[in-house]
């Protein structure tokens, strides 16, 4: 176990550093200039010489990317360009909202699929599971954009339930919640269409093994081998694929944020990159490859939890 | 069972819904939410040329020594009243008394000079450094006027006065304007939720508080158009400007809650020819394109007919306007017959065009209509940052489209081979030098006149159409201007009944 946990944090540092090479890399090939950004295209020569001297960017990349390093290691992310405050605080900010977006979007993906998978191979072949199939469908092929822009006219501008976008933030829980009810749904709809289907096809081969015909032939309820035999020992692709789906959740937010103006770490990082704000879109997307790495660690963890046999072998 | 479990699950997530419902509060008639598409990264006109900067704060928490109204006359503002010399180099103004900081610094002619000290100095990062490059020397007489001495006649000195760039701002506070601005305008700042909303109050202090209807001025980032479509719609949103997508507009026409605008703005759209390679250094190819293009056809399909035609680089409301869209009307045949004589028919060319609905739009209209002709246009559409590098900086390209959103930006055509026009033409330049010296209304707008007819003649780039200000606006919402002469919109006049 200790042997295991030093390999994944080496392993989680290198991708780290190989991510911070490769976006400070592909930042200073990309075409375009934070001081023009900010300035406009009015600007004139000596103004925007000034900025670039302030914005330090006139030292060579080798030198800019090992002080920003240097910084790093020590929890400093450096000053956004374009907002001209400290990195960290502009993360710090919109970090609740995507966190938030991002756990209940699982948490909604994980209940409606997992329900929704198993009872379609309960009703293997009847009406129930042509019915989730069909809707599983419909959900993996309509793009999250579409949906919530049809879920907004729907509940917020024809029936006026729930605000058509924005957050105002966790000072004002009950309005938080309301706000953020349609960008999870519109998150999780499509997600948990893919995992009910797998869900569905890992039970349903679960449902073939001959121990569970023995646990039925003894006497026990259909619903205490469904929960208690096929669920436990189907989770391994479940829980696969919900770790791989953390990762597209997080990014998915980036869309979502946008179509429902929410002030996340998704529309921070787009605009970032259009502003060519260097220090802002290194910091964010480090978060982000972190966050991946962290959910593929708990999920082999979770393997562990799971499958007593990867213990003993280990 | 487990369908029973379904069923549950989704009575128990309807109940929580049903709970969580709250009818949505009316709002006092003091409280505006304003719309917007663009969010700024820095709250300081002087420092950073985002428009959307200018059209919430210049001339609402800021002021500059004078100001300008809807139809672009100059008017004062921390400036009470100011002086020419005969000579028409030296400028005095009289300040307003009793105007003061948000913070409680008083505001004296220290501030004025210092705010142009620092927008001309040598460090500067002024986005709009050119508006002070025609001054001389800038001196305190006393607490309540300040001497401004020009090298140059400018005729345009007092309109530039105006603009958010030249905000005046103090010592004690600039350096936090970025994010927590002080100006002595009629509207202080409240919060910024970056990402999310700005919110502006009233400033109860001001000189002129008692004609401003409004409290509260909310400004509301909403970048997606169809998000903002359904804002409206709900009821979230007050006004909305600039609204991005002429499209959606039919909606909101047919609907007695909204009232539809549209008005102008100072952005004319060309379709930018590269001057300095060629084939577009030969004129006969800018005049064949000129004919090709429709624009009729290219209002229509992009902009849902909601845009206004030009046929040179000024706006149709200016004072000077001359309509030159019949110079190379739409003609087909002959835009050929230019094309073969100047040897390029059946060549390709490349259009590279900005991430713009606008733009996007009317560059598949322009590739069919050139395909007519004889010229295979390759449209490449682009990110804005490689747009800025490779066409605006680089000059690395052959066609493409942008709106140019300042007001009196005819100058443009005078800044020379390395701008990105590639265009130079003594003639030009010279003819633009006498127009920013020329102090006289009638005979500037005599030579503004001749400009739009050399740079049309010359068929410098295809001038397609004037970008138009759409706005939304709830009925009861009044004080909005139709059309925009500069960036700002100033709020002290706007009322919601």
């Amino acid at each position: 176990m200790g042997y295991f946990l030093f390999r994944r944090t080496i392993s989680f540092v290198l991708t780290l550093l190989a991510v911070s090479v490769v976006v400070f890399a592909v930042m200073n090939i990309l075409p375009g200039d934070p001081a023009l950004s900010i300035l406009g295209l009015d600007a004139t020569e000596d103004a925007l010489a000034a900025l670039r001297e302030e914005l330090g960017l006139n030292e060579p990349v080798l030198s800019r990317y090992l002080a920003w390093i240097a910084g790093a290691v020590q929890g400093d992310f450096g000053i956004s360009q374009s907002f001209r405050v400290p990195v960290s605080e502009l993360i710090a900010e919109r970090l609740p909202l995507t966190v938030s977006l991002a756990i209940s979007g699982m948490v909604v993906t994980v209940i409606l699929a997992v329900a929704l998978g198993v009872a379609a191979a309960a009703n293997h072949g009847r009406a129930g599971d042509w019915g989730v199939m069909f809707l599983s469908q419909l959900g993996i092929a309509v793009p999250a954009f579409w949906l919530s822009i049809l879920l907004v006219l729907l509940f917020a501008v024809k029936l006026r339930w729930l605000p058509p976008g924005g957050f105002p933030g966790w000072s004002e829980p009950a309005a938080a919640v309301r706000s953020l009810i349609l960008p999870t749904v519109a998150l999780a709809l499509v997600q948990s269409a893919v995992l009910a289907r797998v869900t569905r096809s890992s039970a349903l081969e679960v449902m073939r093994l001959d121990y569970i015909r023995t646990a039925r032939a003894m006497g026990f309820s259909r619903r205490r081998v469904l929960w208690r035999h096929v669920l436990p020992n189907a989770l391994i692709p479940i829980v696969t694929i919900v770790g791989l789906q953390f990762a597209a959740l997080v990014t998915g937010t980036i869309v979502i944020e946008n179509v429902f103006y929410l002030p996340g770490l998704g529309r921070l990082i787009f605009q970032s990159i259009a502003n060519r704000d260097l220090p802002t879109v290194q910091a964010l997307v480090m978060l982000f490859a972190a966050i991946v790495v962290t959910a593929n660690f708990i999920v082999d963890l979770l393997y562990l939890a799971i499958d007593p046999r990867l213990k003993t072998r280990s | 069972m487990s369908s029973k479990l379904v069923r549950s699950s989704v009575a128990i997530a309807a109940l929580a819904l049903c709970a969580a419902l709250s009818p949505t509060g009316s709002r006092a008639g003091t409280t505006i939410v304003i719309g917007l598409q663009q969010e700024p990264t820095s709250l300081d006109p002087t420092a950073d040329a985002t428009a959307s900067i200018d059209g919430m704060l210049t001339q609402n928490l800021f002021e500059s020594l004078t100001t300008v109204n809807e139809a672009g006359e100059v008017l004062p503002q921390l400036a009470e009243s100011w002086t020419v010399s005969e000579d028409g180099l030296t400028y005095t103004f009289d300040l307003v008394d009793g105007a003061t900081f948000h913070d409680g610094t008083g505001f004296d002619a220290e501030d004025v000079k210092f705010s142009f000290d620092r927008a001309m100095a040598e460090d500067s990062v002024n986005p709009s450094k050119g508006l002070f490059k025609p001054i001389e020397s800038v001196t305190v007489v006393d607490a309540g006027t300040v001497e401004i001495k020009l090298k140059q006649k400018d005729a345009f000195f007092l309109f530039n006065m105006a603009q958010g760039d030249v905000s005046i701002v103090a010592p004690e506070s600039v350096e936090a304007n970025n994010a927590n601005p002080v100006g002595t305008g009629p509207f202080k700042y409240d919060s910024w939720t970056r990402g999310d909303k700005l919110v502006l109050v009233k400033n109860p202090d001001h000189r002129d508080a008692g004609s401003v209807a409004l409290e509260r001025v909310e400004f509301k980032f909403i970048s997606d158009a169809a998000a903002a479509s359904a804002a409206l719609l709900a009821g979230e949103i007050d006004a909305f400007p600039g609204f991005p997508a002429p499209e959606l507009l039919p909606q909101f026409e047919a609907d007695p809650r909204f009232k539809v605008v549209t008005g102008s703005t100072e952005g004319e759209v060309i379709l930018a020819m590269n001057n300095s390679k060629a084939p577009f250094n030969d004129i006969r190819v800018r005049q064949a394109v000129s004919h090709a293009i429709d624009r009729g056809e290219i209002i229509d399909g992009a902009m849902y007919g909601q845009a206004v035609p030009i046929g040179s680089f000024y706006p149709p409301h200016g004072p000077a306007y001359v309509d030159l869209t019949g110079t190379y009307p739409h003609d087909t045949a002959k835009a050929k017959a230019l094309f073969e004589e100047a040897g390029v028919a059946g060549t390709t060319m490349t259009l590279r065009v900005p991430p713009f609905p606008y733009a996007t739009r009317s560059a598949e209209i322009i590739q069919a209509q050139l395909a007519e002709a004889g010229i295979d246009a390759k449209v490449e559409n682009v990110e804005w940052g490689f747009w800025i590098d490779e066409i605006y900086k680089k000059l690395n390209y052959d066609m493409t489209i942008i709106a140019h959103t300042s007001p009196n930006d005819m100058g443009n055509f005078a800044r020379g081979p390395k701008y990105f026009y590639g265009y130079d033409d003594a003639g030009y330049t010279d003819l633009w030098n006498r127009i920013s010296a020329e102090a006289d209304d009638a005979a500037r707008n005599a030579l503004l006149a001749e400009a739009q007819k050399y740079l049309a003649d010359q068929a410098v780039h295809g001038f397609l159409f004037q970008l138009p200000q759409l706005g939304v606006y709830k009925t009861g919402v009044e004080g909005f201007w139709d059309s925009r002469a500069v960036l700002f919109q100033p709020l002290a006049g706007v009322s919601v009944n």
